[in-house]
């Protein structure tokens, strides 16, 4: 019988296929989904440094994070489309990092699902099935069901130029798919859709990724993405990256400025701590919990800021007079920004409530919190 | 609407434009009488000339696609260090007098060049040779050939590329099936503009190879002999099979909607 190894390394340089056959390498124990260990990419103006990741079999994972952050790069370095400088990059617990893109058993899904305009439909899913020892009628079984499943049997004659983009996102999958990848590399596959559509597709991903055992790699800027679709999220910023967690856990308890903004806690503040109470410019905060650290931050959702004409009586500890210095138009909601001496909270209100309270810029308002939805870092 | 002053400008410039590259060519087809057209294709030295012509410009544009295509793709796809100067290296036949082309490529090919030494050794001659005129069309023509193809590649998202790459194609299979694809029609019209460098090459070629005669070297030598009126018909011949070969090619450059 040939040693399958043996079989994906063929035409491989015989160092990296030592790599490959390293019993050290190919038996370590990790997640079997992707590892990567102190990945470094040098661009002549960016850089990708100190990357790792654990992601496991199977997961759902997020790379969040704003554009020009990293992600894509990212993406490519553990497709191996670009060159790595430093770390190492193990897929289903095998080291790939000196493997060619062909021989990694990924599959890419870009934001403009780049289908190979000359071919068909079919003949785009059906692409893959040239390099993969496949047998006949478990490729026609594969197809099947990948055309049913993501209901494509009415287009598959059809050229990619004449699809939508729900269309061309699903044969762009159907593609990535036919082969098996162990790992599924998406590269923001919502953001070219209809905002209307958006959810819809978000549901058939989430499903998909029910049905079939593959680790999805998704990377977007849109946090609403992640909440919905991940277990796991990271997020990386300037290259870095800044926090790794389940999905809930970054939204609750995002631990750097940076995660906290990108989350939606719009008012972050540098702050220092004293016992139960934090210094915020000259005045004081209460924390309704003591801190050990001298100085740090603090952010608070616009959300959970309560803002009325009169101090709000209620159990809420933090209630101060500001002047309201900006308000923006949100669509559904109006953000209010209100000015305490040098600081700018922000605050979301409804429609209804911007006329009820009478708020234009120069108005003095109250603003209140609970301390429990002051989160501390 | 009244037009401005400024669209009269662009439309007087344009006709003036026009005039001046389709009169004289006009002109010189009208010019020669049927007779005298037949009677020229007829006349062995000058069938043989634009033959020549064809087939060292055609075989040109084959060399410049052989060994144009992998260095385009290169440097559509790579950056490096110097890439901008041997870009300008590239351009540098364009631009340099056409003469000089001759006597460049006799002072490689000469036995007292290490060059010229070998392909002595091998039994090759350049000078006065089908091998030297087909050597200074490629090296004239093959600018046009890179440029273009190289432009054809880098309209191609390398999205592409890295797709099926990751579907499990070599970096070969991936050029034969995606990105040859994509980019033929830019090969065919980086070959025709070869072609029609090639073919329209008299200075270079005249230094190195006066004989065998090419048409444009027919047609100076003709004109230089007998004049105007007998040189004439083998250009109206030369320009008339150029205009077919490039319509064809032409025709099949355009892209074409595949199906609906």
């Amino acid at each position: 019988m040939i040693n399958p190894v043996r079989k994906l390394t063929r035409g491989i340089k015989p160092r990296v296929r030592k790599i490959w056959n390293n019993p050290v390498a190919s038996h370590r124990v990790f997640s079997n989904g992707i590892n990567i260990e102190n990945l470094r990419v040098e661009f002549p103006k960016f850089c990708l440094q100190d990357i790792n990741l654990s992601i496991g079999k199977g997961e759902f994972f997020v790379l969040l994070g704003p554009n020009g952050a990293g992600k894509t790069v990212l993406l490519e370095a553990i497709a191996g489309l670009i060159p790595i400088k430093r770390g190492r990059i193990f897929i289903g617990g095998l080291e790939v990092t000196h493997l060619p893109p062909e021989k990694r058993g990924i599959g890419i899904v870009y934001q403009d699902y780049a289908l190979f305009p000359h071919l068909t439909v079919l003949e785009n899913i059906k692409y893959g099935l040239h390099f993969h020892n496949i047998e006949k009628t478990e490729a026609r079984k594969r197809l099947n069901q990948l055309l049913d499943q993501l209901n494509l049997r009415p287009i598959i004659k059809r050229l990619p130029t004449n699809l939508s983009g729900g269309e061309l996102q699903r044969v762009a999958l159907a593609r990535a798919l036919m082969v098996k990848p162990s790992v599924l590399l998406l590269d923001e596959p919502l953001s070219a859709l209809d905002p209307n559509f958006r959810g819809e597709m978000q549901v058939e991903l989430k499903g998909l990724h029910q049905n079939i055992n593959v680790t999805f790699l998704m990377v977007t800027h849109d946090f609403s993405e992640a909440l919905s679709l991940a277990t796991r999220v990271a997020v990386i910023n300037q290259g870095r990256i800044e926090q790794v967690g389940e999905v809930t856990d970054i939204f609750q308890r995002p631990r750097s400025p940076f995660v906290a903004e990108f989350v939606g806690m719009k008012n972050v503040f540098k702050v220092k701590f004293n016992g139960t109470k934090a210094l915020l410019s000259d005045w004081e905060l209460e924390l309704g919990r003591g801190v050990e650290d001298s100085q740090g931050y603090i952010a608070i959702r616009p959300e959970d800021i309560v803002i009325s004409k009169e101090r709000f009586s209620s159990s809420m500890q933090n209630s101060f007079k500001g002047i309201v210095s900006k308000v923006l138009n949100q669509g559904f909601y109006y953000e209010i920004h209100i000015r305490i001496e040098k600081i700018i909270f922000k605050a979301l209100i409804t429609k209804m409530a911007l006329f009820e309270l009478g708020l234009t810029e120069g108005v003095p308002i109250y603003l209140s919190f609970k301390t429990t939805a002051i989160h501390i870092f | 609407m009244k037009k401005e002053a400024f669209f009269w400008v662009t439309i007087s410039c344009g006709v003036m434009i026009m005039a001046f590259i389709l009169l004289p060519l006009i002109q010189m087809v009208i010019s020669p009488s049927m007779e005298k057209l037949y009677t020229t294709i007829k006349d062995k030295d000058v069938f043989r000339s634009i033959w020549l012509s064809i087939y060292t410009s055609g075989l040109a544009a084959i060399i410049s696609f052989v060994i144009g295509t992998p260095f385009a793709y290169l440097l559509a796809r790579k950056d490096f260090f110097g890439k901008n100067f041997v870009e300008s290296i590239i351009d540098i036949p364009i631009v340099i007098p056409h003469p000089v082309v001759g006597i460049a490529i006799l002072s490689v090919t000469g036995k007292d060049y290490w060059i010229g030494q070998i392909l002595h050794e091998l039994g090759i001659r350049i000078m006065g040779s089908t091998v030297g005129i087909v050597t200074v069309l490629v090296f004239v023509g093959m600018p046009f050939y890179i440029n273009t193809a190289r432009e054809g590649f880098k309209s191609i998202s390398p999205r592409l590329e890295n797709i099926s790459r990751s579907l499990g194609a070599s970096m070969i299979s991936t050029f034969f099936r995606i990105t040859f694809p994509l980019a033929w029609r830019s090969m065919i019209v980086g070959m025709i503009m070869c072609c029609a460098r090639a073919i329209s090459e008299f200075g270079a070629v005249v230094i190195v190879a006066y004989h065998p005669m090419i048409a444009p070297v027919l047609i100076y030598e003709r004109f230089e002999s007998y004049g105007l009126s007998y040189s004439q018909p083998v250009a109206v011949w030369l320009i008339l099979v150029c205009l077919v070969l490039f319509l064809i090619l032409r025709i099949i450059s355009i892209p074409q909607k595949r199906r609906a």
